[in-house]
């Protein structure tokens, strides 16, 4: 377990596929902390920007640092991607498998097991194949699975997309948990309620560029660029 | 608490001895004889009188020869002179030792259309097929048989190369060429203790059989020991002893398929 | 039409009379391609997820040449065991010719193919699913094969099924490596081929069926063994 919150550099980031532009050049210094929301339209470049982060999308130019290696950061990291990946088997060995992959005890796992069970809502639901859950609840199981190792950092892409309004409340409150649990929220949404419902700080891309970064108040309030403005205004911008 | 059970069961009926016992004999011998089924009689005998295990390894002439030569026998019991002379004159047997001989008789439909019952030699029966071009199966595999029958179109002074299409050569052995002879109604040299034994003979009859020509030799030829040295060759050994033996001979002589004797002994030292 | 019914008939006299020569030579069988699965199934249900998973620079020519094996002609892979194991070959000294071995490797060589492609096919979708998340996870090449494998356990047993069906007929090979000698050697396909030739039709039909029967009673046992159709897991 590394101590203290971590933090990351990015210098001069490109990533291009196909020959296309998609992110960058992006400089960036950051440290993690609180629910930091990825904000901007789609296309904007936000998902590349997670995988980036998480270590899983390729730089084609430039150099990402975290405090500690690169590697080590990503152990300390867990990702929610937007459709939820459910493994085929149950829901309580849905949760248990990344302890599972670290080694843990099974006392320690089934402990852990039932009380996250218990936090997202499917702790009746241990036994039940998880591919036969609803969209929701896959995505509370998907966050459940990615928080029952207490990461420092959690990423979340568009977690929210096509959920109800009822699972949409129930998964702000396990990340606003998380957070005074002191894992740090990164979460793209084009969502401009939930950002302002949930950001500590905001960091805004267009056309795969950071246009804007600064805690939240300040980017609903006074955004700096006009771009900013007018996708607060609900414009549709690219 | 069942499923452990059943894999364990399964375990168990899989674990299986490969090795051979120290007294066994490796046998390659022809289809023709092993369908007259009697080896059926000898083996079981042999066990009793002598404790070898005979594992017997029916097969073509070609590919017994070939599996002697190889070493993957001890030894061989097939009906070719001509091929078993080159077999021990190139030295992978030792000596050659008869023990037995049928004789083949020529099959084919029963409407006989060739009209070879008629016939007074063999060859004669032959060239009325030919002459008639009624179908006619060859074993075509290089056999024993299949020599046989090459060597009598020769004596009939016939060459089967400019035959038409009325004679197949199936390359197949005894059994598998009788069932293309009854399939088709075709015409077919067969020895006579496969042909006894056959059982789906259709409309087939035995038309021809008697001429001297048509003696067949069985002969025992042990494997050299000196081109391979893991060979049983005591046990190769007795088993040839016990082949000339008079048990052996009351054996062979009293083998009878509808009370028709099939095999004459004629094994000496 | 007759011989048919008369094979049937035999059949169940075979069966019910628990004819010895007949349970010999069907445990022989089970005992040859069952261990011959068991051992594919080792070396292709890895192999396949391998390949589904690794990135390397001939992996589509590996995949290529996997399928093609897949239609390796039986009787030439006999061909070339026997000249292998042969006395006259190479591996002669192991003494292994004409033993149940010498046929449960020929088997092996022929099913492992089937069942590797079958298996490469399902994991290449299973891994596709699972891809973002497993690399998420940090996990070793070793722990994804391993969950996809367990994930992806019915469908591969499906690809042992398969590979199982295909040694279990085969007959051309084991006839050449194994010589199907009486008692030592013999099993059903080629106690089949054996009473064929002796125009035995209704004895080579009813040990047709007996095998026919003995593959269905091996998929049941099977499925009933992992609980597939009652209470599916995925």
């Amino acid at each position: 377990m590394v101590r203290g919150p971590l933090s990351v550099s990015l210098d001069s980031i490109t990533v291009r596929r196909n020959g296309k532009l998609v992110l960058g050049p992006l400089d960036l210094d950051m440290e993690t902390g609180g629910i930091i929301i990825v904000l901007g339209p789609n296309g904007a470049g936000k998902t590349t920007f997670l995988k980036v982060l998480h270590g899983v999308e390729r730089i084609s130019d430039g150099e990402m640092h975290w405090s500690v290696s690169n590697v080590q950061a990503r152990e300390e990291q867990a990702y929610v991607f937007q459709s939820p990946i459910v493994l085929r088997r149950s829901v309580g060995q849905n949760l248990a498998y990344p302890l599972k992959l670290i080694g843990t005890v099974k006392s320690e796992i089934s402990m852990r097991v039932r009380l996250w069970a218990r936090k997202i809502g499917l702790e009746d639901a241990l036994e039940l194949p998880a591919t036969r859950l609803s969209g929701g609840e896959k995505q509370k199981l998907a966050i459940g699975r990615a928080l029952i190792r207490m990461p420092k950092v959690l990423f979340l892409d568009e977690p929210c997309a096509n959920l109800d309004g009822r699972s949409i409340r129930e998964i702000e409150a396990l990340l606003r948990e998380a957070r005074l649990a002191g894992t740090c929220i990164i979460m793209a949404t084009h969502d401009l309620g939930q950002a302002k419902r949930l950001a500590d700080s905001v960091l805004f891309f267009l056309g795969g560029r950071l246009h804007e970064q600064g805690p939240a108040s300040a980017f609903f309030n006074i955004p700096s660029t006009s771009e900013a403005q007018s996708f607060l205004n609900g414009d549709i911008i690219e | 608490m069942i499923r452990t059970f059943f894999i364990v069961s399964l375990v168990v009926l899989l674990i299986s001895k490969a090795s051979a016992d120290p007294q066994t004999l490796r046998l390659a011998t022809t289809t023709s004889f092993n369908n007259s089924g009697l080896s059926d009689v000898l083996l079981p005998a042999i066990k009793l009188d002598i404790g070898i295990d005979v594992q017997l390894l029916v097969v073509g002439t070609g590919q017994a020869l070939r599996l002697g030569q190889a070493g993957d026998v001890d030894a061989i019991l097939v009906h070719s002179k001509e091929a078993e002379d080159v077999f021990i004159s190139e030295g992978f047997g030792t000596h050659r030792r008869e023990i037995m001989y049928n004789d083949f008789v020529l099959v084919g439909p029963s409407s006989d259309p060739a009209n070879i019952k008629g016939a007074l030699r063999a060859s004669e029966a032959l060239v009325r097929i030919a002459l008639s071009q009624s179908a006619f199966i060859s074993r075509g595999d290089d056999s024993g048989t299949h020599k046989k029958e090459l060597a009598l179109w020769t004596v009939a002074g016939l060459r089967p190369n400019n035959f038409g299409n009325w004679y197949k050569a199936v390359g197949a052995s005894m059994g598998s060429s009788l069932n293309s002879a009854s399939g088709l109604d075709a015409y077919i040299m067969a020895d006579r203790a496969s042909w006894l034994k056959f059982k789906n003979k259709g409309s087939l009859a035995l038309l021809f059989s008697g001429d001297a020509v048509l003696f067949n030799q069985y002969s025992y030829i042990p494997v050299n020991p000196e081109k391979h040295s893991h060979i049983n060759a005591d046990a190769a050994d007795l088993l040839e002893k016990w082949l000339l033996s008079n048990r052996a001979k009351t054996f062979i002589n009293s083998y009878k398929i509808n009370d028709q004797a099939l095999f004459i002994f004629n094994g000496s030292l | 039409m007759n011989e048919i019914f008369a094979g049937l008939q035999e059949a169940f006299r075979l069966i019910f009379t628990f004819d010895s020569d007949l349970i010999e030579i069907t445990l022989r069988s089970l005992q040859v391609s069952v261990t011959a699965l068991l051992i594919a199934s080792a070396l292709a249900l890895p192999l396949g997820t391998w390949l589904a998973i690794r990135r390397f620079r001939y992996r589509r020519f590996a995949i290529v040449v996997l399928n093609a094996l897949m239609g390796l002609p039986p009787v030439v892979v006999g061909l070339m065991v026997y000249l292998l194991f042969s006395r006259s070959g190479p591996f002669g000294v192991m003494g292994l010719l004409f033993t149940p071995t010498a046929m449960i490797i020929a088997q092996v060589i022929i099913i492992t193919p089937l069942i590797a492609s079958i298996t490469h096919q399902a994991m290449r979708e299973l891994w596709s699913e699972y891809h973002d998340l497993l690399i998420s996870l940090n996990t070793t090449s070793l722990q994804r094969i391993t969950a996809l494998i367990w994930d992806g356990r019915r469908t591969l047993m499906t690809a042992s099924l398969a590979g199982f069906g295909r040694g279990i007929g085969e007959v051309g090979a084991i006839m050449i490596v194994g010589g199907n000698i009486d008692h030592v050697t013999r099993v059903l396909t080629t106690a089949i081929a054996l009473e064929t030739g002796k125009g035995d039709f209704a004895l080579a039909l009813s040990l047709g069926f007996v095998l026919i029967a003995l593959t269905l009673l091996v998929n049941f046992v099977i499925h009933a063994l992992s609980r597939t159709e009652r209470n599916s897991t995925w």
